[in-house]
């Protein structure tokens, strides 16, 4: 690859997940370098640019959708990339977090703040700088367009690599096996 | 004298009544599948073993081979439909791989990894479905049944007990077994049936048994689905 | 206790008592689960501890099968279970209101049963009553021609908990509504004349001896009699009415000449699972011309060799089951069933009416075959076909009601008489079942050729839009296609022509259907299972105002793959709703498009309600904004 008159702006979050998609990302290495010459970070946990640009290029969206606040960043990516990316298998399915979506809401925050053992005069959170919970868990593909998909929990450095480059050569993203799994 | 019909250009023998799928099989030609097994008879319900013959979409698992045959397997636009059909057995259930004991060896996941399924793309469903955790030996996840009645075959036709059945119609089809209570340890269901080892993805499981395998050693991590076309349905 | 808690002993007797008429059979699972049913009004625990033991089958088979179809319950439903028919024609005619009138009468919600376990109220598919809608179901009885004061009465009626029994009878009639009739609906048929028709045209020579002998040991070849038969419907170039329009002539030559191992014998079985939303054809010809249904089948007994036959009569037509018995009763004394049909030693023939128990699906043949196995109505893989390996394994020819019929009067009048109606390529008339937007919905038998214009002009329909015919899963005809022909050559029908005028939206007639093959989907396959429901929410997506472009894509993908990988027509034809209106009425969907880009289907700030709920906020960051409303960065 030859280095671009122009660099790529990426600008990355994690939703409701670990941040291990994030670490995946870092486990890239020293290709962070090569990757550096043609792209530069924009708002990201990385760079700590608390909002998008207007004119970034690729987004990349760790976890999924629990609550009011993911909903708005989702949204800010959506509107600032023209390219977004899910990564990992709460981005893509809601992982983790979705595994709630059986239960109501209701009885969850009953339990979690009301009836649990060794809680006393519980209540539930009402301050509005926190951000309400959404009924069920969703990924994020659920609530606006996504491009593209990196599957993994986490996908390996090595899958984020493939997947940008493919991406930075023009190709279609592809993973062979090794590099595709859920988990 | 054997008899051949032509299956993505390559020439494959076949032996009367045989299905398109086992004379494929049996020549290293591997077609995607789930319900299909070869211990047992044809369901056809999955449909990821689809193939074109002459032109025309048709279950490999229970279609018999035909002299001259033509036949599209691993075509784009045979793996797309493919594809769509494991992106809707995903969202139709809950398939958390991270956590889930078969991943790994699981023939739903390793068949979406076959298939390049970067996503599962539709909307999720996202049904409640209670585990039942009741049997000492085993533990029954029903988040994960793609409704493939291996085990309803097997637990049947081959262990003679009928434990399992499928119930219920259209999107609200489930697993039962056969208790009037509903749960598994009321039934005469033990570890060595047949119907134990047969569910290709993570719904029948052996209790204190998960992850017991390092990921890097599981079956879909030495080699993908499509390279154990020889032992592909002996599971676990 | 709830009203419909019963002593175990008392369920015992009522199993002991069912599946002893049946024989101990478990091939009778339906029938015994629908008679059980509607002595305990469900389908208790107990009673399957009973028929398990009785049976000798395992329960999950027990419960696998009452759990396919709609109207078994094994959960506890309502003394009184009322079911509104929710066809596309039942909504135009209100039925919401209805419904909303009785549940609000009763207070009772809507799919649940009411506190005292009285009564239950809930919606079913289209249950044949079109022309006379809206209607609906009460314990399988169906009430036609609802009013807001029949709903008022009727209320009255399961407030003061009167047996069914005494209801007034004219709640339940039935109306036939013949406009138009040709030779089936003209038909004055003396009972008898068709099957001695057919003896007569055998040649004499030889008559008694090889005529009988085919019939009883079913022998493929060399006999004149059933195969002068056959002869006569290949010369009436008669085709199949259920809609698919096989050559009748084929099928049952191929039954005839399927090998038959030994104490198997060959099965002749009426579909008359009538479930195509917009069809009640066949409910006439059963409560009108049923001498002439039973005759086409012992003719085509005769014709193929066969001893045992079956009608299998939708769950919706129940109230229909005693007449039909009352009619073979009688012509059983008359000798046209039984053994040595009209004096003729061998002539063994007889058959039983089996009553489904909504499921659509079962119209399916091999499907309904499986449900007359006693077994869930699960279309089957094929080949090998019902022709060879049918009921129990056996040769088994599956018609449709208005095939048989006709057959009857082939075997009256003679292959070229008939031949002679219709058009060159469809022989013979068609019954159009015409409901919706008209003057005098009802049934028009027609030759075949008949044009769209020619019926709607004769049903008194103005300013039509589009005609459904086939129902849902036929094709959507528009005001610029009404000099099309019915007939096999133009455009095949099972019989079913819905009228809709042009004040009439074309999108949610076919979301009405959709939803419909998302109900009726067996559940077998993935495509089918999984994609009929996505359809749905696609539609419903579009119907709340989320729709957009992408939307519209998905769903056009959806149709390919349901048309290409489903495992049976219902899956194959489930999106033909959609693609027709989608081509011939776009304006309806473009309307409904209202967002430029992706939305989600679902409502996020509605997401956050329980939140809000249980936290008292109402702030506006407990709120998420529509994003055109100047959301985001």
């Amino acid at each position: 690859m030859n280095a671009p008159t122009k660099k790529l702006k990426v600008a990355t979050t994690s939703l409701a997940g670990c941040f291990g998609c994030h670490m995946s990302f870092l486990d890239i290495d020293e290709r962070l370098f090569t990757l550096l010459d043609y792209i530069e970070f924009d708002r990201s946990p990385l760079t700590d640019i608390k909002h998008c640009s207007p004119d970034c290029d690729i987004g990349i969206i760790e976890g999924g959708l629990c609550n009011a606040e993911n909903v708005h960043v989702l949204r800010e990516f959506r509107k600032n990339c023209k390219v977004l990316i899910a990564i990992g298998a709460c981005a893509i399915n809601g992982g983790l977090p979705a595994q709630r979506n059986h239960l109501p809401l209701t009885t969850i925050l009953e339990e979690v703040y009301h009836t649990s053992p060794g809680l006393a005069n519980g209540m539930i959170p009402n301050d509005p700088e926190l951000p309400l919970p959404l009924d069920k868990v969703h990924p994020i593909h659920e609530v606006v367009k996504i491009d593209y998909f990196i599957p993994g929990c986490p996908p390996s450095g090595d899958a984020i690599w493939k997947v940008l480059t493919d991406l930075l050569a023009g190709r279609e993203p592809e993973l062979g096996h090794g590099l595709m799994h859920y988990d | 004298m054997s008899q051949t019909f032509i299956i993505d250009g390559k020439t494959v023998p076949f032996e009367e009544g045989q299905t398109i799928i086992q004379a494929a099989t049996k020549a290293g030609v591997f077609i995607p599948h789930l319900c299909y097994h070869p211990d047992f008879k044809p369901h056809g319900s999955c449909k990821l073993c689809t193939v074109k013959v002459n032109g025309r979409q048709t279950a490999s698992c229970t279609m018999r081979a035909m002299a001259g045959m033509v036949v599209e397997s691993d075509t784009e636009e045979i793996n797309a439909e493919r594809r769509a059909l494991t992106q809707m057995l995903f969202v139709e259930g809950n398939h958390f791989c991270p956590s889930c004991e078969q991943s790994g060896n699981c023939q739903l996941q390793a068949t979406a990894y076959h298939l390049g399924m970067m996503s599962p793309h539709y909307d999720h469903f996202f049904p409640n479905r209670p585990v039942d955790a009741s049997h000492p030996e085993v533990l029954l996840d029903f988040n994960r049944c793609i409704l493939c009645s291996l085990c309803v075959r097997a637990s049947r036709d081959v262990d003679g007990k009928n434990v399992f059945a499928l119930s219920g119609r259209g999107i609200t089809t489930h697993l039962i077994v056969n208790a009037k209570s509903g749960q598994l340890a009321d039934t005469n269901f033990t570890l060595d049936d047949k119907a134990a080892h047969v569910c290709p993805v993570g719904v029948i499981l052996r209790k204190r048994k998960g992850f017991a395998v390092p990921i890097g050693e599981r079956t879909y991590d030495k080699q993908p689905i499509s390279g154990t076309v020889d032992a592909v349905t002996e599971g676990h | 206790m709830a009203l419909n808690d019963m002593h175990a002993e008392a369920v015992a007797g009522i199993v002991d008592r069912v599946v002893t008429r049946y024989r101990r059979d478990p091939t009778c699972m339906v029938q015994i689960l629908r008679e059980v049913q509607e002595a305990c009004d469900w389908i208790p625990p107990e009673a399957i501890d009973r028929m398990q033991a009785l049976l000798g089958v395992p329960r999950t088979k027990i419960e696998g099968v009452a759990g396919f179809y709609s109207f078994f319950y094994t959960q506890p439903r309502g003394k009184y279970r009322v079911l509104f028919s929710d066809n596309i024609t039942d909504r135009m005619l209100g039925n919401k209101a209805m419904m909303d009138r009785l549940c609000s009468s009763l207070w009772v919600e809507r799919g649940k049963v009411s506190e005292d376990g009285l009564v239950s109220i809930g919606k079913t598919a289209c249950t044949g009553m079109c022309d006379q809608g809206p209607a609906m179901l009460v314990n399988n009885y169906a009430v036609a021609g609802l009013t807001a004061t029949r709903i008022d009465e009727i209320a009255e009626l399961i407030r003061g908990k009167v047996p069914l029994a005494e209801w007034p009878a004219e709640y339940f009639r039935i109306e036939d509504n013949i406009r138009r009739a040709d030779i089936l609906l003209g038909s004055d048929l003396k009972p008898g004349d068709a099957l001695l028709a057919a003896r007569a045209r055998a040649p004499s020579d030889g008559l008694m001896a090889s005529n009988m002998r085919s019939w009883r040991e079913g022998l493929p070849t060399g006999l004149s009699g059933p195969i002068s038969m056959l002869d006569e419907i290949k010369r009436a170039n008669l085709r199949g009415r259920g809609g698919a329009g096989f050559t009748t002539a084929l099928k049952w030559e191929a039954c005839r000449n399927a090998p038959l191992k030994a104490g198997l014998q060959r099965i002749v079985v009426c579909n008359a699972d009538e479930g195509e939303p917009g069809t009640f054809k066949d409910r006439v010809l059963l409560a009108k011309y049923a001498d002439l249904v039973f005759e086409g089948m012992t003719v085509a007994a005769y014709a193929v060799g066969a001893t045992r036959g079956f009608v299998y009569l939708r769950g919706e037509y129940r109230y229909m089951l005693d007449h039909l018995n009352a009619v073979l009763a009688h012509r059983r004394r008359e000798n046209l069933l039984g053994n040595n049909i009209l004096g003729i030693p061998g002539a063994d023939f007889d058959l039983e009416i089996h009553v489904g128990a909504g499921a659509y699906v079962c119209g399916e043949e091999s499907a309904l075959i499986e449900s007359l196995e006693g077994k869930r109505g699960t279309p089957r893989n094929r080949p090998p076909f019902p022709v060879t390996n049918g009921y129990l394994d056996q040769p088994t020819i599956v018609n449709n009601v208005e095939t048989f019929a006709a057959a009857a009067l082939i075997a009256l009048n003679g292959g070229e008489w008939y031949a002679g109606i219709g058009t060159k390529h469809s022989a013979g008339t068609k019954i159009l079942s015409v409901s919706g937007d008209c003057e005098r919905p009802g049934l028009y038998e027609y030759p075949f050729g008949v044009s769209i214009r020619q019926v709607l002009e004769d049903c008194g329909a103005k300013d039509t839009q589009a005609v459904q015919v086939s129902g849902p899963s036929g094709i959507c005809v528009a005001a610029d296609e009404f000099d099309r022909i019915i007939g096999f050559e133009d455009i095949p029908t099972a019989g079913a022509f819905t009228v809709f005028n042009n004040t009439r939206d074309m999108f949610q007639v076919a979301r009405n259907y959709v939803h419909f093959f998302q109900h009726e989907s067996c559940g077998f396959c993935t495509p089918c299972r999984v994609g009929t429901s996505l359809l749905k929410n696609l539609m419903d997506k579009l119907h709340n105002g989320a729709g957009s472009p992408y939307d519209f894509t998905e769903i056009e993908k959806l149709n390919q793959l349901l048309q290409s990988m489903s495992h049976c027509g219902l899956g194959h034809t489930a999106c033909n709703p959609v693609l027709d209106t989608i081509a011939k009425f776009r304006p309806a969907y473009e309307k409904r498009m209202m967002q430029q880009d992706f939305t989600p289907a679902f409502d996020l700030d509605r997401a956050l309600a329980a939140a809000r709920q249980m936290t008292g906020r109402d702030d506006p960051a407990a709120h998420i904004i529509t994003e055109e409303s100047g959301e985001g960065a």
